[in-house]
């Protein structure tokens, strides 16, 4: 009999916050070393244009400035690699760490000033003097591609995924839907900007990088590669994390250039970025321009989809290569029986910042063409929204359900799910048939109100693995030591609540420590909903190990046997009755070796965790206003470690995708020029426009892929907020399909009830 | 430009002699010169609110006020609101609501927060909405935050 369960699925405070809420943080910016230089970039000023000379001379000549480099000083530097889906052909795309001979966006690091403090470096940046000459700036990726360079088109690639027959679907079809849809400019902007401090060990001829997140050992050994250094001369360190949401973390130029900078001084180089910098240099991401059909029958059931999209990536392919246009068109059938589907995905580059990853990447968008669909479905067949979906919803029965597509490098399979129940859980808790019947009132006295419904299918847990170490330390804490990162989301908490209950301790006495990659040699970080799946079942099993190897060791010791051992709040007891007890860390420092035990957890295949978000809202036809007066999520995610934490997740993912539906949008001018550069013009939601939700965690369908059945929390907050919102929208304003742009902006919801008079 | 001035800034009750320059920002000087780093820099443009900390009694952005500015004030900081071990109310009610995940933002709440309860400890829902609406978060969704701010309020009332 193991120890009794104590901490897995209940909502134990967070191990985080109190270092947090003291302001004991160590976030990037408060790391500093002795006689540091700080770096400054000074960064192009046009969209698109040939590089001519670069003039440092008055910025030299400023008392604390040290150097300024160009082009030519980091020329051994190799471009920045692909991290994931790294398709061949876009590799003459990838960024140089400095710009060479052109620039491409507005933003685009040229040169790099090093001087005593960060004051200086600035105003040694406004002494540089480049000379651009501009050329046409390519603003729209679903327009005739052009040059990158003489030899490649602006199209790098076209991405095809297919099954099924869907020519024959379209002839067969009762009807056929078709749409076109974009999805608007937007990006995870964390309320920490980036942050990077290099600084060479000569002892012991070590670089370190601090202010690492979200993939450290991934970009310890890419650095490594880039600089021609062994990767064990290469450590990573990562501190408190202010936010990551897919574009923290992957390694930028800026990441490079300290690393290089450090190595040829000798001192240690720190760069902080500055907000402005944020909005035009860190990855943006969501720029989609869909055009989709639907095959269906008389009952509005699916025959088939196509696809052709148009992904803006920006001037550049950055670590993220193809995946968020893979993503996209792998997840677009979601929750629905589609037996033939294709999908041509355009990657485009335009004279933008390039783009990455964001939260719930590619599904955002995705989410938002297919529910879209859904709705347009409804509407030729006449049927309402909720029994459209009703009818073409996966069934339980078919559960594994084979998709017939891959993405990140794994075969996509719905592990688990019952699709129609959560439907109906979400409807009751949105209290559906009652709220229908009070929006059609209101409309009737005059407001503009509305409800939708939006479904989708998330995934999460990539492998391919994860590792643990687990050790019982002469403090009696417990170590558990982890390739993955924290970027906020409460991974010290999680993996010590179910390190705590394997093992038999408090979960107060686990240490988790993660993101240093001179604690353990590989780790795969923490992107698309993966620590808690990976790192969390890594963690049970080393601490099984790590308990077995216990009891076995004080049964020795106690004479008895393991069996009639058990561990109970960190003391080696007699299993079921009184007796002599043992601390576990005193039976450590009695063995040999200490008491420790390592473990692996291998896993070829993505969990599939599914949702539904319905939203009702009211639009203001003076203000062209969208507020959201109801949102119920409802989240399968197999099995909740910590409720609170979960619903902090969905809460927060909400937020951002309320974002992305009504206000955030990086615009540009025809020229390339960004408009969105402060936080007075890039618009993020506050406290007025984020609603009060009701959150319901649903644990119908766990994992049969790991031990707890868990799947990832992190991304179903965001996923469906566009759809789900441009639905409401649709019904407020009695005019399906209404929305076929986001964000749904006060101006263009303005626009659109003018066409409608 | 560079001449720089000798200005005393009183840090939770501490005097700390530093010499800036006049284009010196107040956080700047809190967190370089006078190495508390708890108070954060989001924006530098007076938007997002991550560098509030409290100037004689009053919420202040200290990316937008020059370090000499607050030369003789009364600053408070995320670093003084605790009392030795024990939590201010206000970090205890996000601690207890979850009203914090990566923690970067969280200082400049709770210093807003506190300096708003402080003045006009009954405020209403809505003005405190409002209030909450001036600061950024990107983690939380402003729930939380919101019921924290609302628990401590009441403890600070009774305290």
């Amino acid at each position: 009999m193991s120890a009794k369960q104590k901490f897995i699925g209940r909502s134990v405070p967070r191990l985080e916050d109190r270092a947090l809420l003291l302001g004991q943080g160590r976030f990037a910016a408060d790391i500093s070393f002795p006689g540091q230089w700080h770096m400054r970039v000074v960064r192009s000023n046009i969209a698109y244009g040939k590089l001519g000379p670069i003039d440092a001379s008055a910025a030299l000549k400023l008392p604390g400035v040290h150097a300024v480099w160009t082009h030519t000083d980091v020329a051994h530097v190799p471009a920045i690699p692909f991290r994931l889906t790294g398709l061949k052909t876009l590799e003459p795309y990838q960024q140089p760490v400095l710009a060479k001979g052109v620039v491409r966006y507005v933003g685009e690091p040229v040169a790099v000033i090093f001087a005593d403090n960060a004051y200086l470096a600035e105003d040694a940046a406004d002494l540089i003097e480049l000379s651009i000459e501009p050329l046409q700036a390519t603003m729209l990726a679903a327009a005739q591609p052009g040059a990158f360079a003489p030899d490649l088109s602006t199209e790098p690639s076209i991405l095809q995924k297919a099954y099924g027959d869907v020519d024959a679907a379209f002839r067969n079809a009762h009807a056929v839907v078709a749409l076109e849809l974009s999805v608007g400019r937007h990006s995870g902007v964390p309320m920490e900007t980036r942050g990077a401090i290099a600084r060479y060990d000569e002892t012991r001829d070590i670089l370190e990088l601090h202010g690492a997140a979200k993939v450290p050992h991934w970009n310890r050994d890419t650095i490594a590669q880039m600089l021609g250094r062994k990767k064990e001369s290469v450590q990573l360190y990562e501190g408190h994390v202010g936010g990551g949401f897919g574009i923290r973390g992957e390694i930028y130029p800026e990441d490079v250039l300290v690393c290089v900078a450090a190595l040829k001084f000798r001192r240690a180089v720190k760069w902080i970025e500055d907000r402005r910098e944020h909005l035009i240099a860190a990855n943006h991401s969501r720029e989609q321009h869909h055009r989709v059909r639907a095959a269906i029958d008389a009952q509005g059931h699916i025959l088939g989809i196509e696809d052709e999209f148009f992904h803006d990536n920006g001037a550049y392919m950055r670590t993220h290569a193809a995946t968020v246009p893979d993503l996209a068109a792998a997840m677009l059938p979601g929750p629905y029986r589609v037996p033939a589907y294709r999908a041509i995905g355009h990657i485009r580059l335009t004279n933008k910042t390039p783009c990455g990853t964001y939260r719930a990447p590619g599904r955002y968008e995705s989410t938002f063409v297919r529910e879209r669909l859904m709705d347009a479905i409804a509407a030729e067949v006449g049927v309402d929204t909720v029994e459209v979906r009703r009818r073409n919803l996966i069934n339980k029965s078919a559960m594994p359900y084979t998709l017939g597509l891959d993405t990140l490098g794994t075969k996509i399979v719905y592990d688990s799910g019952d699709y129609l129940l959560l439907l109906d859980k979400a409807l009751k808790a949105a209290r559906w048939d009652e709220l229908q019947d009070q929006l059609r009132k209101r409309r009737r006295n005059g407001e503009k109100v509305g409800a939708g419904v939006a479904i989708f299918v998330e995934k999460s847990g990539l492998g391919p693995f994860d590792t643990v170490h687990v050790e019982v330390k002469d403090d009696g804490m417990v170590e558990a030591v982890t390739g993955v990162a924290s970027i906020g989301q409460g991974v010290e908490t999680v993996i010590a609540q179910i390190c705590a209950d394997t093992l038999g301790v408090d979960y107060t006495k686990v240490r988790v420590i993660h993101g240093q990659t001179d604690r353990i040699s590989r780790g795969m970080g923490a992107f698309a909903s993966r620590v808690t799946v990976m790192c969390g079942e890594a963690t049970r099993l080393a601490a099984t190990k790590l308990r077995d190897k216990a009891l076995k060791a004080a049964a020795e010791l106690m004479q008895t046997n393991a069996a009639a051992l058990d561990i109970v709040n960190g003391e080696i007891v007699r299993a079921g009755g009184p007796g002599p007890s043992m601390p576990l860390a005193e039976l450590a420092r009695t063995l040999p070796g200490g008491l420790s035990a390592e473990d692996t957890f291998e896993s070829t295949h993505m969990v599939y965790p599914y949702g539904v978000h319905v939203a009702a809202v009211r639009v203001d036809a003076d203000t062209g206003n969208v507020t959201i007066e109801r949102y119920v999520i409802a989240y399968d995610i197999g099995k909740a470690v910590n409720p609170k934490l979960v619903e902090g997740q969905i809460a927060g993912g909400l937020a951002q995708g309320v974002g992305g539906a009504l206000f955030e949008e990086f615009r540009y001018d025809d020229t390339g020029e960004p408009l969105s550069v402060t936080f007075a013009d890039y618009l993020m939601p506050t406290a007025r426009e984020v609603p009060d939700i009701s959150i319901l965690i649903s644990e119908d369908a766990p994992s049969p892929l790991n031990s707890l059945g868990l799947k990832g929390a992190g991304e179903g907050g965001a996923n469906p907020v566009g759809a789900a919102l441009a639905s409401a929208i649709d019904d407020a304003l009695q005019r399906p399909g209404a929305v076929i742009q986001l964000p749904v902006t006060p101006q263009r919801l303005k626009a659109m009830l003018h066409q409608s008079r | 430009m560079n001449s720089k001035s000798n200005i005393t800034l009183t840090i939770n009750g501490r005097d700390h002699s530093i010499a800036v320059e006049a284009r010196r920002t107040l956080v700047d000087a809190i967190r370089e010169d006078c190495g508390q780093t708890g108070t954060h820099i989001g924006c530098e443009h007076g938007v997002c609110g991550a560098c509030t900390v409290i100037v004689d009694g009053l919420p202040v952005r200290s990316c937008l006020m020059f370090a000499t500015q607050a030369a003789g004030k009364k600053i408070r900081t995320v670093e003084g609101l605790a009392n030795g071990d024990k939590l201010h109310p206000m970090q205890q009610a996000f601690m207890d609501h979850h009203g914090l995940q990566c923690g970067f933002c969280t200082p400049g709440f709770l210093m807003l927060a506190v300096g708003v309860l402080e003045q006009d400890p009954d405020i209403s829902d809505d003005e405190l909405l409002d209030v909450l609406s001036s600061n950024l978060c990107r983690c939380t969704g402003y729930q939380n935050i919101i019921k924290a701010v609302k628990a401590a309020a009441k403890d600070m009332r009774k305290g």
